[in-house]
C-alpha cells in the first residue's frame, strides 16, 4: 500500500507512539511570533526550565504588531527579543529585518520537502507548499516543542484535490482557494491533510502554491501541502546548492516525499478551474464565496493588499498591474503591507511602490497587524474591508467590520472603483 | 494541576464559533492568562447572548455545536474559558487546534452526536436554562440535570487525551516522558 506525503513524514519522524493512533513526532522547525510565543516563554520560565531543545531548529520573528503600538505589544516584543538573545536563537529576526512569519521563513530556505514544522499560528499550513508536514498549534504544544522538539499528532487522513484545466487570465491562486474553501465548508477538512495535484498546482510558482496551502485551515485542514518538483528546487536552490550536485539530484532526492500513485485517500476531489473566475466572501465564514461578479456594487472603506496569503511580490506585481495609471476612489483607502523586507525592496526595484503611491495607498512596513485587527489598519464599526487576507470572521479587522477576502487583482479593482469589482470588468 | 469539570451550563446554539469571537485579537497583548477574565465571548455573534450577563459569569460547561473553536490557533480561547472556571466545552465537534488545546492545558473537549446536543438543548428550554452538568471521566459519562429531571450519555475520549487530562496538562506529559 502506497503512502501520502503526510503518512512518509510521520513515517520518517516518528518519535513515539503512546497510544494507537498518537504519534509523537520529532520536529525539524519550530517556528515562533511575538503574539503566541511570550506566554510560552513565561510559563517555562514559572517551571523552571527555561531551555530549549535546538537553537539552530527554531526561528523567531516580531511581525504582527511591529514596529511596537503600545507598552503590551512593546514588552511582547521585547519578551521575545530577550529570550531569543538569551537563548543564542540566530535566526530571530526584528525591526529592519522581519516581516510576515509565513513569508518570512520560507523566504530565508527554512523549510524543505519532508521537514516537520509547528508554530503557534494557525496558517503554518502555508509551508506545507514546499511538501512539508506543517501545522499550527496552540501555546502549549509549541511550549514542549521549544522544549523537547516534539509534538503529538493524532494521523491525519488525508483529501486530495486534484486541479484541472487551466487558470484564465486575471484568475489567480486566490481566487482557486477561496472557491476550494466554499466547496469543503469551514469544516470539510477537519483532521485532515489537504493535498494539491494536477496541472494547474504544477504550473504554479512557490508563492502561489503557499497561497493555496496558507488557506487550507479554512476548511479546517492541518496542512496544505504540494508535491515537491523542479519548481520547489529552483526556490530553495540558494539555500540548498551545497548539499546537492545539481538540481537534478535535488529533485530525486526531494521525491522521495511526493505521494505514492497507490496512496490510500480519505477522499479525492476533481476540480476543472478552466471556466473558474476571481471569488469573493461574503459573511463571516471563509467558505461563504462567490464570484466577484456577483458582488460587484458592494461599498468598501478600506482596501488591504498583503498578509501571509497575498502579501508577496507576485501578489504585489498583480495588484499594481491593475493599478497602474489609476487612482483609488475618493471614497476609500488603499494599505498595501508587502510582507517581508525583500519583497519591499523588489517592489521597490520594479517600481511596484510608486504605482502604488500614485494611485494613492499608503504603504506600511512589512506586518500584518491589520489582518486581526491589532494594528495598522483596523476598522470601525460598520465598515467594510476588501482584503487579501484569509478571515473574514466577525470583528476580524476590528469590532462591527465586515472582511470580504479576495485575490490582489480584484482588490486592486475594487481600490480603483470604490466597490467591489471583478479587475476584468475595468 | 488537574481541574475540576462540571457545574451550571450555558448553551451557545450555534455552529463554528470561532477562536476571534471566543477572545478577539485586541487582547492578544496580553501575557498572563488571568487578565482575559473578563473579555470571555466578547465578539460572539448569537442572538440573546449576553457577554456581560449572569448566565455567562455562572457557567462552568459550554455546551455547543459544530466546529467549535475553528479560526486562529491562538491558546487564549481555553485559557479565556479556564481562568473563568469553565474547564469543559461539550460540542458536536471541534476544530483541531482549539480541541488539542483545550487537552494540552488539561481541560476537556467533549464531542457528542447530534442528538445528544439537541436533547441538551431541550432540557435547557425546558429548565429555562438552568441546567447542571456533571461529569464522569472514568466513566466517560455526562450527566445534565434541569426541571427535576436527568438525562445522560456516554462519550468517547481518545486514551492519549484522558491521560492529558489526567497529567494536568501536556507540559507535564512530556515533560515525564521526552
Ligand atoms: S497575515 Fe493574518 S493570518 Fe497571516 S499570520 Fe498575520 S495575522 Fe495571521
Amino acid at each position: 500500500m502506497g503512502q501520502t506525503t503526510a503518512e512518509k513524514i510521520f513515517a520518517a519522524h516518528l518519535r513515539d507512539e503512546p497510544f494507537p493512533g498518537t504519534k509523537v513526532l520529532d520536529l525539524d522547525r519550530v517556528l515562533c511570533h511575538e503574539i503566541t510565543t511570550p506566554v510560552a516563554i513565561a510559563d517555562l520560565e514559572w517551571r523552571g526550565k527555561d531551555r530549549v531543545f535546538d537553537n539552530t531548529k527554531i526561528k523567531a520573528v516580531i511581525d504582527h504588531v511591529t514596529p511596537s503600538k503600545d507598552s503590551k505589544t512593546a514588552l511582547q516584543a521585547k519578551m521575545l527579543r530577550d529570550w531569543a538573545r538569551r537563548h543564542n536563537i540566530k535566526d530571530f529576526f526584528d525591526i529592519g529585518q522581519n516581516g510576515v512569519c509565513h513569508a518570512l521563513f520560507p523566504e530565508k530556505g527554512y523549510i524543505r520537502p519532508g521537514f516537520t514544522a509547528i508554530m503557534g499560528d494557525s496558517h503554518t499550513c502555508t509551508h506545507g507548499a514546499f511538501g512539508a508536514f506543517a501545522a499550527g498549534v496552540g501555546t502549549t504544544d509549541l511550549e514542549v516543542g521549544i522544549l523537547k522538539g516534539v509534538c503529538a499528532f493524532r494521523e491525519p487522513k488525508t483529501i486530495r484535490i486534484n486541479l484541472t484545466g487551466s487558470l484564465q487570465s486575471g484568475v489567480y491562486a486566490k481566487d482557486v482557494i477561496l472557491f476550494v474553501v466554499g466547496q469543503l465548508g469551514v469544516n470539510g477538512a477537519t483532521d485532515r491533510v489537504i493535498e494539491f495535484h494536477g496541472p494547474v498546482v504544477d504550473a504554479m510558482s512557490m508563492d502561489a502554491r503557499m497561497t493555496l496551502g496558507n488557506m487550507a485551515i479554512e476548511a479546517g485542514g492541518t496542512c496544505g501541502i504540494c508535491q515537491p518538483d523542479m519548481v520547489t528546487v529552483d526556490y530553495l536552490w540558494p539555500f540548498i546548492q551545497d548539499e546537492f550536485a545539481s538540481k537534478q539530484v535535488a529533485l530525486e532526492e526531494y521525491s522521495q516525499w511526493c505521494a505514492d500513485a497507490d496512496a490510500e485517500y480519505d477522499k479525492i476531489l476533481d476540480f476543472n478551474v478552466t471556466e473558474l473566475v476571481p471569488h469573493v466572501t461574503f459573511g463571516y465564514k471563509p467558505d461563504c464565496v462567490k464570484p466577484a461578479s456577483e458582488m460587484a456594487g458592494t461599498k468598501i472603506d478600506q482596501v488591504y493588499i498583503g498578509t501571509c496569503t497575498n502579501g508577496r511580490i507576485e501578489d504585489l506585481r498583480q495588484a499594481a498591474e491593475v493599478l497602474k495609471g489609476h487612482k483609488i476612489a475618493d471614497s476609500l483607502r488603499g494599505i498595501v503591507s508587502p510582507a517581508t523586507p525583500k519583497i519591499f525592496q523588489e517592489a521597490l526595484a520594479e517600481g511596484l511602490i510608486q504605482i502604488f503611491m500614485d494611485a494613492g495607498f499608503c504603504v506600511t512596513n512589512p506586518t500584518c497587524g491589520a489582518c486581526l485587527g491589532m494594528s495598522n489598519g483596523v476598522l470601525a464599526d460598520g465598515e467594510a474591508c476588501a482584503s487579501t487576507s484569509n478571515r473574514n470572521f466577525n470583528g476580524r479587522m476590528g469590532k462591527g467590520g465586515m472582511v470580504h477576502l479576495m485575490s490582489p487583482s480584484t482588490a486592486a479593482a475594487t481600490a480603483i472603483a470604490g466597490v467591489i469589482t471583478d479587475a476584468r470588468a475595468l | 494541576m488537574k481541574k475540576i469539570f462540571g457545574g451550571p451550563a450555558i448553551f451557545l446554539d450555534r455552529s463554528d464559533i470561532n477562536t476571534d469571537e471566543i477572545i478577539p485579537a485586541k487582547y492578544l497583548t496580553e501575557v498572563t492568562k488571568e487578565a482575559l477574565k473578563p473579555y470571555c465571548l466578547e465578539d460572539l455573534k448569537l442572538e440573546g447572548f449576553d457577554p456581560q450577563g449572569e448566565r455567562l459569569k455562572n457557567a462552568c460547561v459550554i455546551i455547543s455545536r459544530e466546529n467549535f473553536g475553528c479560526g486562529s490557533s491562538r491558546e487564549h480561547a481555553p485559557w479565556v474559558f479556564e481562568v473563568n472556571d469553565m474547564h469543559t466545552v461539550i460540542a458536536e465537534s471541534y476544530a483541531r487546534i482549539f480541541r488539542q488545546n483545550m487537552f494540552n492545558c488539561g481541560m476537556l473537549a467533549i464531542e457528542l452526536p447530534k442528538a445528544d446536543i439537541d436533547a441538551l438543548m431541550a432540557l435547557e428550554k425546558e429548565a429555562n436554562g438552568a441546567v447542571n452538568v456533571k461529569v464522569n471521566l472514568p466513566d466517560q459519562q455526562v450527566v445534565a440535570c434541569g426541571n427535576g429531571r436527568e438525562v445522560s450519555f456516554s462519550f468517547d475520549i481518545s486514551p492519549f487525551d484522558k491521560a492529558l487530562v489526567d497529567a494536568g496538562g501536556w507540559v507535564e506529559y512530556a515533560d515525564a516522558r521526552y
